[in-house]
């Protein structure tokens, strides 16, 4: 029996729409929004500036730090704001997502500072939020060697899907249940990120992983286009 | 390529040995690629990518406007919007100066406008021996995106050079986004704030100084 998505979706098909938008936070150094389905998120990037506290220095290269933080009306159910266990994970997860690009060795000392805000939660949030980091930190003009697309994939009892929404994430639980994995991709097609909790077979990872890849390029495209069409008919 | 084209970090340029890597570009294998996002140029077979967002970069050289912070025993340190305060050393300055009176030559607050003479490890060293150079004392300060400064000062300064024409007076625009206005009148150099605001919030249009032509005709009482 196979797995038949609620949305009419097919298996290897994003959430639409896909919306992607450059220099919304006029504060920042960078900024960028990225939506897919009802996710949005929101990602600032402040710096390069001088790493405080001083101990946390490092003088051979810079330092990229990033702070995921879901807003308190992102979800139905008002969440308490502030740190907690799992931003925290995800805020790590995302600079390890991103420091495989960043080329900060030029800049001893210092700190990039990557502000993710997720405004509206519909699942697969970590993917929009360094999605989002990804474009504001090209926008700030941060040396890096290649653009970071993330997606997750997800096996819904045996099958693979691509881009879980809310309920196939945290309700569906006939069969085997509902794994998720997210992943982030180069666009180069290497990977920078994998998370999963849960199992599955060789076989199956290897198919989702080349789902994702896929999809990772359809969203580097989206990614390409905000970022070439952010300033407007420059001719 | 003839033309300028808008890149992002990981995009291929140019392909083929054909040309060199310049700022902002590396050579992996045959590919020319950005390392950052802006606007890539070919000039000479020299490959670059000029940035268009982000903070500003000191480089030697550069013409910056600063404020004092501190003064130490040998010098002044100065902030000019980077990440690293810049040191403006004792021996940097022409002229004697008595080590007690460090004050009167710059004191905390003032403004002063710097070049840059050198960057290493420990931040920014600068010096005022050149023409033009030293503590501000009159006139007004604007500060602007220091990525619209090329545009304000326009192909071998004819922008700037249309502005100061047009408002009579004397401006220096530091690389750090700082620019200093200086005229005989109040109005005057407030006309030419006016004027270098409507630069940069039209920085993306081309035909530029003519626009800006026009723009003082119609604005001029």
């Amino acid at each position: 029996m196979t797995y038949k998505r609620k949305d009419g979706r097919k298996n290897d098909e994003m959430r639409s729409p896909i919306i992607a938008k450059v220099g919304i936070v006029p504060n920042a150094d960078g900024s960028a929004m990225f939506q897919i389905g009802k996710t949005i998120a929101i990602a600032a990037v402040y710096g390069p500036k001088k790493m405080h506290p001083q101990h946390s220095q490092n003088p051979e290269r810079g330092t990229l730090r990033c702070t995921y933080n879901m807003l308190s009306f992102s979800v139905e159910d008002r969440i308490r704001p502030g740190p907690s266990r799992r931003s925290t994970e995800i805020s790590k997860i995302t600079q390890w997502a991103l420091d495989p690009v960043v080329m900060l060795n030029n800049y001893p000392n210092m700190v990039v500072d990557v502000h993710i805000s997720i405004t509206q939660a519909d699942a697969g949030t970590r993917c929009a939020g360094i999605n989002a980091a990804a474009m504001a930190l090209a926008h700030a003009g941060i040396p890096m060697r290649d653009m970071v697309s993330s997606v997750a994939v997800g096996k819904m009892d045996k099958t693979i899907v691509l881009d879980l929404d809310k309920y196939e994430d945290s309700e569906f639980e006939d069969g085997e249940g509902s794994t998720d994995i997210p992943m982030s991709f180069t666009n180069n097609g290497e990977m920078t990120h994998l998370q999963l909790d849960g199992k599955i077979t060789k076989e199956q990872l290897k198919e989702a992983a080349k789902m994702a890849q896929k999809a990772s390029k359809e969203i580097y495209e989206i990614q390409k286009k905000a970022l070439k069409e952010s300033l407007g008919d420059l001719k | 390529m003839s033309e300028r084209k808008i890149v992002i970090p990981g995009e291929t340029i140019e392909e083929g040995n054909d040309f060199l890597p310049g700022e902002g570009t590396e050579k992996t294998g045959e590919k020319i690629i950005a390392l950052r996002y802006g606007l890539a140029e070919e000039s000479n077979r020299l490959v670059k990518v000029i940035p268009l967002s982000g903070v500003y970069n000191p480089r030697r050289g550069n013409v910056v406007i600063g404020k004092v912070e501190i003064l130490t025993f040998n010098g002044w340190v100065i902030n000019i919007g980077t990440a690293e305060n810049a040191f403006l050393s004792l021996a940097e300055v022409p002229g004697f100066v008595n080590k007690d009176g460090l004050d009167e030559i710059m004191d905390i607050g003032d403004m002063a406008t710097v070049k840059i003479s050198g960057i290493n490890k420990r931040g920014v060293d600068v010096t005022i021996k050149s023409r033009g150079l030293g503590r501000i004392d009159e006139g007004i300060i604007v500060s602007v995106n220091p990525n619209k400064v090329p545009r304000i000062i326009g192909k071998e300064g004819s922008m700037i050079n249309l502005i100061k024409e047009e408002t009579k007076s004397n401006i220096t625009v530091g690389q750090n986004g700082y620019v200093w206005i200086q005229g005989d009148k109040i109005e005057d150099e407030l006309f030419a704030k006016k004027a270098i605001l409507f630069v940069t919030e039209k920085s993306f249009t081309s035909g530029l100084t003519e626009e800006v032509k026009k723009w003082f005709e119609e604005n001029k009482k």
